[in-house]
Protein backbone atom coordinates (compact mmCIF):
# COMPACT_ATOMS: atom_id res chain seq x y z
CA UNK A 1 0.00 0.00 0.00
CA UNK A 2 1.41 3.21 -1.19
CA UNK A 3 -1.33 5.36 -0.73
CA UNK A 4 -3.72 5.96 2.65
CA UNK A 5 -7.01 7.93 4.33
CA UNK A 6 -5.70 10.19 6.66
CA UNK A 7 -8.22 11.71 9.03
CA UNK A 8 -7.19 14.72 11.20
CA UNK A 9 -8.84 17.58 12.06
CA UNK A 10 -7.67 20.69 10.02
CA UNK A 11 -8.67 24.36 11.89
CA UNK A 12 -10.94 22.31 14.67
CA UNK A 13 -12.87 20.17 11.44
CA UNK A 14 -12.25 16.66 11.28
CA UNK A 15 -11.49 16.03 7.61
CA UNK A 16 -10.28 12.73 5.34
CA UNK A 17 -7.92 12.66 2.33
CA UNK A 18 -6.43 10.10 0.75
CA UNK A 19 -2.90 10.60 0.26
CA UNK A 20 -0.13 9.24 -1.23
CA UNK A 21 2.73 7.97 1.06
CA UNK A 22 5.43 10.29 0.45
CA UNK A 23 2.98 13.53 0.31
CA UNK A 24 4.01 16.15 1.97
CA UNK A 25 2.08 18.07 4.32
CA UNK A 26 2.01 21.24 2.58
CA UNK A 27 1.16 19.79 -0.42
CA UNK A 28 -2.14 18.18 1.63
CA UNK A 29 -2.63 21.28 2.73
CA UNK A 30 -2.75 23.55 -0.49
CA UNK A 31 -3.51 21.23 -3.24
CA UNK A 32 -5.87 19.00 -1.59
CA UNK A 33 -7.58 21.02 1.39
CA UNK A 34 -7.09 24.21 -1.10
CA UNK A 35 -6.05 26.09 2.61
CA UNK A 36 -3.46 28.37 0.67
CA UNK A 37 -2.89 30.26 3.05
CA UNK A 38 -0.30 28.25 3.96
CA UNK A 39 2.59 29.50 1.84
CA UNK A 40 6.12 27.56 0.63
CA UNK A 41 9.37 29.59 0.06
CA UNK A 42 12.44 27.34 0.41
CA UNK A 43 11.38 23.79 0.57
CA UNK A 44 13.94 22.76 3.06
CA UNK A 45 12.58 24.15 6.31
CA UNK A 46 14.70 27.05 6.63
CA UNK A 47 12.08 30.18 5.34
CA UNK A 48 9.32 29.49 7.66
CA UNK A 49 6.48 30.66 4.92
CA UNK A 50 5.03 27.00 5.52
CA UNK A 51 5.19 27.11 9.11
CA UNK A 52 1.80 25.33 10.51
CA UNK A 53 0.78 23.70 14.29
CA UNK A 54 1.20 20.21 14.90
CA UNK A 55 -1.13 19.12 17.99
CA UNK A 56 0.08 22.58 19.08
CA UNK A 57 4.00 22.48 17.79
CA UNK A 58 5.22 24.72 14.89
CA UNK A 59 6.65 22.89 12.21
CA UNK A 60 7.67 23.02 8.14
CA UNK A 61 4.76 22.03 6.63
CA UNK A 62 7.65 21.59 3.21
CA UNK A 63 9.44 18.83 6.03
CA UNK A 64 6.36 17.58 7.66
CA UNK A 65 5.24 14.20 5.95
CA UNK A 66 1.33 14.21 5.66
CA UNK A 67 1.69 10.44 7.08
CA UNK A 68 2.91 12.04 10.27
CA UNK A 69 -0.44 13.99 10.54
CA UNK A 70 -2.59 11.03 10.25
CA UNK A 71 -4.99 10.95 14.01
CA UNK A 72 -3.61 15.02 14.72
CA UNK A 73 -4.92 18.59 15.33
CA UNK A 74 -3.35 20.72 12.55
CA UNK A 75 -3.80 24.63 13.00
CA UNK A 76 -3.57 26.24 9.84
CA UNK A 77 -2.94 30.51 9.20
CA UNK A 78 -6.93 29.79 7.93
CA UNK A 79 -7.65 28.93 12.03
CA UNK A 80 -6.08 31.76 13.55
CA UNK A 81 -9.02 34.26 13.36
CA UNK A 82 -12.29 32.88 14.39
CA UNK A 83 -15.70 33.48 12.73
CA UNK A 84 -14.57 36.07 10.33
CA UNK A 85 -12.91 38.43 13.28
CA UNK A 86 -9.54 38.95 13.29
CA UNK A 87 -7.37 37.07 16.08
CA UNK A 88 -5.83 40.14 18.49
CA UNK A 89 -2.53 38.48 17.35
CA UNK A 90 -3.48 39.22 13.76
CA UNK A 91 -4.96 43.37 14.50
CA UNK A 92 -1.53 43.78 16.32
CA UNK A 93 0.58 42.57 12.91
CA UNK A 94 -1.60 45.30 11.21
CA UNK A 95 -1.15 48.16 13.60
CA UNK A 96 1.77 47.61 14.07
CA UNK A 97 2.84 46.97 10.46
CA UNK A 98 4.30 43.70 10.90
CA UNK A 99 4.67 42.62 7.37
CA UNK A 100 5.01 44.55 3.73
CA UNK A 101 4.50 42.16 1.09
CA UNK A 102 3.05 39.65 3.13
CA UNK A 103 4.17 36.82 1.91
CA UNK A 104 5.72 35.84 5.28
CA UNK A 105 2.65 36.88 7.07
CA UNK A 106 0.83 33.63 7.60
CA UNK A 107 4.03 31.71 8.54
CA UNK A 108 4.89 34.72 11.37
CA UNK A 109 0.88 34.87 12.51
CA UNK A 110 1.39 30.96 13.25
CA UNK A 111 4.70 31.10 14.46
CA UNK A 112 4.20 34.21 16.70
CA UNK A 113 0.39 32.75 18.14
CA UNK A 114 2.81 28.98 18.91
CA UNK A 115 4.77 30.96 20.59
CA UNK A 116 2.43 33.00 22.78
CA UNK A 117 0.29 29.74 23.20
CA UNK A 118 3.33 28.51 25.07
CA UNK A 119 4.09 31.81 26.77
CA UNK A 120 1.83 34.30 27.21
CA UNK A 121 4.25 37.38 27.44
CA UNK A 122 7.70 36.58 26.10
CA UNK A 123 10.56 38.65 27.00
CA UNK A 124 12.12 40.54 23.49
CA UNK A 125 14.67 38.56 23.74
CA UNK A 126 12.43 34.89 24.02
CA UNK A 127 10.53 36.58 20.58
CA UNK A 128 13.67 36.96 18.69
CA UNK A 129 14.87 33.37 19.87
CA UNK A 130 11.49 31.94 18.60
CA UNK A 131 10.99 33.77 15.67
CA UNK A 132 14.61 33.04 14.10
CA UNK A 133 14.25 31.39 10.90
CA UNK A 134 10.69 32.91 10.05
CA UNK A 135 12.58 35.07 7.48
CA UNK A 136 11.39 38.71 6.06
CA UNK A 137 13.00 40.50 3.29
CA UNK A 138 11.10 43.19 3.93
CA UNK A 139 13.00 44.23 6.90
CA UNK A 140 9.73 44.17 8.69
CA UNK A 141 11.39 42.17 12.03
CA UNK A 142 11.11 45.23 14.39
CA UNK A 143 6.93 45.64 13.53
CA UNK A 144 6.79 42.21 13.61
CA UNK A 145 8.47 42.11 17.03
CA UNK A 146 6.16 45.09 18.02
CA UNK A 147 2.87 42.76 17.17
CA UNK A 148 3.92 39.94 18.92
CA UNK A 149 4.71 42.49 21.96
CA UNK A 150 1.49 44.24 21.40
CA UNK A 151 -0.70 41.14 21.15
CA UNK A 152 0.87 39.67 24.40
CA UNK A 153 -0.61 42.85 26.37
CA UNK A 154 3.13 44.90 26.74
CA UNK B 1 6.13 5.87 -7.25
CA UNK B 2 5.50 6.60 -3.59
CA UNK B 3 7.40 4.35 -0.71
CA UNK B 4 4.93 2.51 1.58
CA UNK B 5 5.16 3.81 4.76
CA UNK B 6 5.17 1.73 8.15
CA UNK B 7 4.43 3.01 11.21
CA UNK B 8 5.13 0.01 13.78
CA UNK B 9 4.85 0.24 17.48
CA UNK B 10 6.88 -2.58 18.30
CA UNK B 11 11.03 -2.26 18.10
CA UNK B 12 10.70 -5.71 17.14
CA UNK B 13 8.63 -4.75 14.12
CA UNK B 14 10.73 -2.17 13.18
CA UNK B 15 13.37 -4.35 13.05
CA UNK B 16 12.08 -7.58 11.51
CA UNK B 17 10.39 -4.69 8.83
CA UNK B 18 14.09 -3.14 7.70
CA UNK B 19 15.88 -6.90 7.91
CA UNK B 20 12.71 -8.17 5.52
CA UNK B 21 13.28 -5.33 2.63
CA UNK B 22 17.03 -4.42 3.01
CA UNK B 23 18.24 -2.15 0.95
CA UNK B 24 14.55 -0.83 0.06
CA UNK B 25 13.93 0.27 3.39
CA UNK B 26 15.20 3.18 5.22
CA UNK B 27 14.19 4.07 8.49
CA UNK B 28 12.59 7.46 9.48
CA UNK B 29 12.51 9.67 13.02
CA UNK B 30 11.29 13.11 11.99
CA UNK B 31 12.41 12.59 8.66
CA UNK B 32 13.74 16.06 8.48
CA UNK B 33 16.80 15.10 7.01
CA UNK B 34 15.20 12.24 5.06
CA UNK B 35 12.85 14.77 3.36
CA UNK B 36 15.54 16.54 1.76
CA UNK B 37 17.08 13.63 0.78
CA UNK B 38 14.00 11.78 -0.86
CA UNK B 39 12.85 15.03 -2.52
CA UNK B 40 16.38 15.28 -4.13
CA UNK B 41 16.61 11.75 -5.20
CA UNK B 42 19.44 10.71 -3.34
CA UNK B 43 17.39 8.47 -1.32
CA UNK B 44 14.82 5.86 -3.25
CA UNK B 45 13.43 3.89 -0.86
CA UNK B 46 10.29 1.28 -1.98
CA UNK B 47 9.48 1.13 2.40
CA UNK B 48 10.26 3.96 4.61
CA UNK B 49 9.37 2.74 8.34
CA UNK B 50 8.78 5.27 10.58
CA UNK B 51 9.76 5.21 14.63
CA UNK B 52 8.38 8.24 15.77
CA UNK B 53 5.24 5.56 17.49
CA UNK B 54 8.03 2.83 18.74
CA UNK B 55 7.25 2.89 22.40
CA UNK B 56 10.10 1.68 23.84
CA UNK B 57 12.36 4.83 21.51
CA UNK B 58 10.94 7.92 23.40
CA UNK B 59 11.76 9.47 26.48
CA UNK B 60 14.33 10.75 28.69
CA UNK B 61 15.20 9.52 31.98
CA UNK B 62 18.09 9.43 34.87
CA UNK B 63 19.80 6.25 34.79
CA UNK B 64 21.64 5.62 38.13
CA UNK B 65 23.10 9.14 37.58
CA UNK B 66 23.48 8.24 33.52
CA UNK B 67 21.19 10.35 31.38
CA UNK B 68 19.61 8.49 28.79
CA UNK B 69 17.89 10.35 26.19
CA UNK B 70 15.70 7.95 23.98
CA UNK B 71 16.17 8.03 20.00
CA UNK B 72 12.56 9.76 19.08
CA UNK B 73 12.76 12.17 21.65
CA UNK B 74 12.83 15.69 19.71
CA UNK B 75 15.28 17.99 20.05
CA UNK B 76 12.76 20.42 22.01
CA UNK B 77 11.93 17.81 24.00
CA UNK B 78 15.60 17.29 24.91
CA UNK B 79 16.34 21.25 25.70
CA UNK B 80 13.64 21.41 27.69
CA UNK B 81 14.00 18.52 30.07
CA UNK B 82 14.90 19.08 33.26
CA UNK B 83 16.89 16.16 33.76
CA UNK B 84 18.71 17.46 30.59
CA UNK B 85 19.37 20.65 32.05
CA UNK B 86 20.25 19.48 35.98
CA UNK B 87 22.67 16.47 34.29
CA UNK B 88 24.67 19.59 31.54
CA UNK B 89 23.28 22.67 31.07
CA UNK B 90 25.64 23.03 27.66
CA UNK B 91 24.18 20.05 26.58
CA UNK B 92 20.76 21.57 26.43
CA UNK B 93 22.21 24.50 24.75
CA UNK B 94 23.52 22.13 22.44
CA UNK B 95 20.52 20.87 21.23
CA UNK B 96 18.54 24.24 21.46
CA UNK B 97 21.12 25.44 19.47
CA UNK B 98 19.71 23.12 16.44
CA UNK B 99 18.77 25.50 13.42
CA UNK B 100 15.07 26.54 14.65
CA UNK B 101 12.23 25.82 17.05
CA UNK B 102 10.32 24.63 13.79
CA UNK B 103 13.27 21.87 13.20
CA UNK B 104 13.76 21.12 17.08
CA UNK B 105 9.88 20.47 17.38
CA UNK B 106 10.27 17.74 14.38
CA UNK B 107 14.00 16.25 14.24
CA UNK B 108 15.06 13.28 16.86
CA UNK B 109 18.06 13.05 18.78
CA UNK B 110 18.71 9.84 17.72
CA UNK B 111 18.09 11.15 14.00
CA UNK B 112 20.58 13.52 14.64
CA UNK B 113 23.17 11.20 15.54
CA UNK B 114 22.43 8.79 13.02
CA UNK B 115 22.54 11.43 10.30
CA UNK B 116 26.05 12.33 11.28
CA UNK B 117 26.51 15.55 9.36
CA UNK B 118 29.71 16.69 11.06
CA UNK B 119 28.22 20.16 10.95
CA UNK B 120 25.45 19.61 13.60
CA UNK B 121 25.47 20.86 17.23
CA UNK B 122 24.91 17.55 19.49
CA UNK B 123 27.60 15.35 18.51
CA UNK B 124 30.27 17.43 19.31
CA UNK B 125 29.14 17.84 22.82
CA UNK B 126 28.11 14.32 23.41
CA UNK B 127 31.17 13.41 22.35
CA UNK B 128 32.69 16.07 25.17
CA UNK B 129 30.58 14.30 27.49
CA UNK B 130 32.06 10.22 26.35
CA UNK B 131 28.10 9.58 25.65
CA UNK B 132 27.70 6.01 23.99
CA UNK B 133 24.40 5.01 21.43
CA UNK B 134 22.90 1.97 22.44
CA UNK B 135 22.16 0.04 19.13
CA UNK B 136 19.81 -2.97 18.17
CA UNK B 137 19.78 -5.25 15.49
CA UNK B 138 18.21 -8.36 14.93
CA UNK B 139 21.69 -9.78 15.99
CA UNK B 140 21.30 -8.21 19.28
CA UNK B 141 22.08 -5.04 21.18
CA UNK B 142 25.67 -2.96 21.27
CA UNK B 143 26.79 0.37 22.58
CA UNK B 144 28.75 2.49 20.41
CA UNK B 145 30.77 5.14 21.96
CA UNK B 146 30.02 8.49 20.12
CA UNK B 147 34.06 8.44 18.84
CA UNK B 148 33.68 5.22 17.12
CA UNK B 149 29.67 6.26 15.99
CA UNK B 150 30.99 8.86 13.50
CA UNK B 151 32.82 7.15 10.50
CA UNK B 152 32.72 10.10 7.79
CA UNK B 153 30.53 12.66 6.38
CA UNK B 154 27.00 11.08 6.71
CA UNK B 155 28.40 7.81 7.69
CA UNK B 156 28.20 5.91 11.03
CA UNK B 157 29.27 2.57 11.87
CA UNK B 158 25.75 1.30 12.26
CA UNK B 159 25.14 -2.12 10.50
CA UNK B 160 22.47 -1.63 7.83
CA UNK B 161 18.70 -1.99 9.22
CA UNK B 162 20.49 -1.72 12.97
CA UNK B 163 18.96 1.27 14.76
CA UNK B 164 20.13 3.36 17.77
CA UNK B 165 17.34 3.11 20.37
CA UNK B 166 19.34 5.50 23.23
CA UNK B 167 21.93 7.89 23.64
CA UNK B 168 23.43 7.48 27.30
CA UNK B 169 25.50 10.04 29.00
CA UNK B 170 27.74 9.27 32.36
CA UNK B 171 27.28 11.39 35.27
CA UNK B 172 29.98 14.03 35.32
CA UNK B 173 32.69 13.69 37.91
CA UNK B 174 31.52 16.28 40.73
CA UNK B 175 33.02 19.72 39.66
CA UNK B 176 33.03 19.24 35.69
CA UNK B 177 32.15 22.04 33.64
CA UNK B 178 31.21 21.87 29.95
CA UNK B 179 30.53 24.47 27.47
CA UNK B 180 29.08 24.68 24.21
CA UNK B 181 29.78 27.51 21.72
CA UNK B 182 28.66 27.73 17.85
CA UNK B 183 30.29 30.16 15.50
CA UNK B 184 27.42 31.89 13.28
CA UNK B 185 29.20 34.52 11.50
CA UNK B 186 26.03 34.34 8.84
CA UNK B 187 22.84 33.89 10.34
CA UNK B 188 21.59 33.01 13.99
CA UNK B 189 19.82 29.72 12.64
CA UNK B 190 22.47 28.50 10.35
CA UNK B 191 25.05 25.64 10.91
CA UNK B 192 28.35 26.19 13.27
CA UNK B 193 30.85 27.84 11.20
CA UNK B 194 32.72 26.05 13.95
CA UNK B 195 31.50 24.72 17.01
CA UNK B 196 33.79 23.82 20.22
CA UNK B 197 32.38 21.74 23.20
CA UNK B 198 34.70 21.32 26.25
CA UNK B 199 34.61 19.62 29.75
CA UNK B 200 37.04 20.87 32.47
CA UNK B 201 37.20 19.92 35.88
CA UNK B 202 39.89 21.43 38.36
CA UNK B 203 41.58 19.85 41.11
CA UNK B 204 41.80 21.45 44.68
CA UNK B 205 44.86 23.00 43.73
CA UNK B 206 43.40 24.70 40.72
CA UNK B 207 45.44 22.40 38.04
CA UNK B 208 43.60 21.17 35.56
CA UNK B 209 42.30 17.30 36.96
CA UNK B 210 40.40 16.41 33.56
CA UNK B 211 39.72 18.26 29.84
CA UNK B 212 38.28 17.55 26.71
CA UNK B 213 37.78 19.67 23.82
CA UNK B 214 35.71 18.67 20.77
CA UNK B 215 35.49 20.92 17.82
CA UNK B 216 32.60 20.59 15.79
CA UNK B 217 31.89 21.53 11.57
CA UNK B 218 35.81 21.46 10.58
CA UNK B 219 36.35 17.94 9.64
CA UNK B 220 34.43 14.81 8.32
CA UNK B 221 33.45 13.67 11.86
CA UNK B 222 33.75 16.08 15.14
CA UNK B 223 37.29 15.98 16.04
CA UNK B 224 38.40 15.43 19.66
CA UNK B 225 41.34 17.85 19.81
CA UNK B 226 43.48 15.12 22.34
CA UNK B 227 46.91 17.45 21.92
CA UNK B 228 44.73 20.40 23.70
CA UNK B 229 44.04 18.16 25.97
CA UNK B 230 47.12 16.66 27.07
CA UNK B 231 48.67 20.40 26.80
CA UNK B 232 46.35 21.59 29.88
CA UNK B 233 45.97 18.37 31.31
CA UNK B 234 48.02 18.47 34.95
CA UNK B 235 48.73 22.09 34.30
CA UNK B 236 47.42 25.23 35.76
CA UNK B 237 44.87 26.70 32.95
CA UNK B 238 46.39 30.11 32.80
CA UNK B 239 45.51 32.60 30.04
CA UNK B 240 49.04 31.55 28.52
CA UNK B 241 48.68 27.73 28.78
CA UNK B 242 44.58 27.97 27.75
CA UNK B 243 46.20 30.24 24.43
CA UNK B 244 49.02 27.32 23.47
CA UNK B 245 45.92 24.66 23.77
CA UNK B 246 43.52 27.00 22.21
CA UNK B 247 46.57 26.76 19.34
CA UNK B 248 46.72 22.74 18.95
CA UNK B 249 43.27 22.71 18.47
CA UNK B 250 43.49 24.55 15.38
CA UNK B 251 45.79 22.39 14.38
CA UNK B 252 44.11 19.92 15.13
CA UNK B 253 40.90 21.04 12.78
CA UNK B 254 41.13 19.33 9.10
CA UNK B 255 38.03 21.88 7.65
CA UNK B 256 36.75 22.25 4.33
CA UNK B 257 36.34 25.62 2.22
CA UNK B 258 32.68 26.26 1.64
CA UNK B 259 30.19 28.99 1.99
CA UNK B 260 30.71 29.12 5.65
CA UNK B 261 34.23 30.59 4.80
CA UNK B 262 37.41 28.91 3.85
CA UNK B 263 39.49 26.06 5.49
CA UNK B 264 42.23 28.61 6.64
CA UNK B 265 39.24 30.86 8.28
CA UNK B 266 37.62 27.94 9.54
CA UNK B 267 41.21 26.67 11.24
CA UNK B 268 41.58 30.02 12.82
CA UNK B 269 38.61 30.39 14.29
CA UNK B 270 38.45 27.08 15.81
CA UNK B 271 41.45 28.44 17.62
CA UNK B 272 39.64 31.61 18.88
CA UNK B 273 36.35 29.67 20.07
CA UNK B 274 38.13 26.73 21.89
CA UNK B 275 40.11 29.54 23.38
CA UNK B 276 36.83 31.33 24.56
CA UNK B 277 35.48 28.33 25.65
CA UNK B 278 38.16 27.03 27.17
CA UNK B 279 38.64 30.47 29.13
CA UNK B 280 34.30 30.67 30.44
CA UNK B 281 35.34 27.02 31.97
CA UNK B 282 37.70 28.63 34.49
CA UNK B 283 36.69 31.74 35.14
C1 LIG C 1 16.49 23.50 7.85
C2 LIG C 1 17.38 22.63 8.67
C3 LIG C 1 18.36 23.20 9.46
C4 LIG C 1 19.19 22.42 10.25
N1 LIG C 1 20.12 23.02 11.05
C5 LIG C 1 20.81 22.26 11.93
C6 LIG C 1 21.67 22.87 12.90
O1 LIG C 1 21.83 24.07 12.96
N2 LIG C 1 22.33 22.05 13.75
C7 LIG C 1 22.16 20.70 13.73
O2 LIG C 1 22.73 20.02 14.57
N3 LIG C 1 21.39 20.11 12.82
C8 LIG C 1 20.71 20.86 11.93
N4 LIG C 1 19.89 20.25 11.03
C9 LIG C 1 19.92 18.81 10.90
C10 LIG C 1 18.96 18.15 11.81
O3 LIG C 1 19.50 18.15 13.11
C11 LIG C 1 18.74 16.72 11.32
O4 LIG C 1 18.08 16.79 10.07
C12 LIG C 1 17.88 15.95 12.27
O5 LIG C 1 18.41 15.93 13.56
C13 LIG C 1 17.69 14.53 11.83
O6 LIG C 1 16.78 13.93 12.73
P1 LIG C 1 15.41 13.30 12.20
O7 LIG C 1 14.76 12.68 13.37
O8 LIG C 1 14.62 14.29 11.45
O9 LIG C 1 16.03 12.20 11.26
P2 LIG C 1 15.45 11.49 9.96
O10 LIG C 1 15.42 12.43 8.83
O11 LIG C 1 14.22 10.76 10.30
O12 LIG C 1 16.61 10.44 9.74
C14 LIG C 1 17.92 10.84 9.40
C15 LIG C 1 18.76 9.59 9.14
O13 LIG C 1 18.96 8.90 10.34
C16 LIG C 1 18.43 7.59 10.27
N5 LIG C 1 17.79 7.34 11.56
C17 LIG C 1 16.83 8.09 12.18
N6 LIG C 1 16.56 7.60 13.39
C18 LIG C 1 17.36 6.53 13.55
C19 LIG C 1 17.56 5.60 14.62
N7 LIG C 1 16.88 5.68 15.77
N8 LIG C 1 18.47 4.62 14.45
C20 LIG C 1 19.19 4.51 13.29
N9 LIG C 1 19.04 5.35 12.27
C21 LIG C 1 18.14 6.36 12.38
C22 LIG C 1 17.48 7.58 9.12
O14 LIG C 1 17.40 6.31 8.52
C23 LIG C 1 18.09 8.61 8.20
O15 LIG C 1 19.09 8.03 7.40
C24 LIG C 1 19.05 21.02 10.23
C25 LIG C 1 18.06 20.43 9.43
C26 LIG C 1 17.23 21.21 8.66
C27 LIG C 1 16.18 20.56 7.83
Amino acid sequence: MTERLLRFTVNGEPREVRVADDRRLVDVLRDDLRLTGTKEGCSVGVCGVCGVLVDGALVSACLYPAVFADGASITTIEGIARGGTLAPLQEAFISEGGFQCGICTPGQIVAAAALLAERPRPTDAEIDEWMTGSLCRCTGYAGIRRAIRKAAGG
Amino acid sequence: MSYAYHEPSELDEALALLARHGDDAHAVAGATAFMLLYRQGLLRPSHVVGLRRVRSLGGIRDDGGALVIGATATHREAERSPLVARHCAALARAFASVATVRVRNQATVGGNLAHADPAQDPPAMLLALDAAVTAVSPGGTREIPLAELFVDVLTTSLAPGELITAVRVPALAPGTRAAYVKFLPRTADDYATVSVAATLRRSEDGRVADVRVVLGAVGPTPIRATSAEDALRGAAPDAARIAEAAALARDAADPIDDVRGSAAYKREMARVWTERALRSLVA
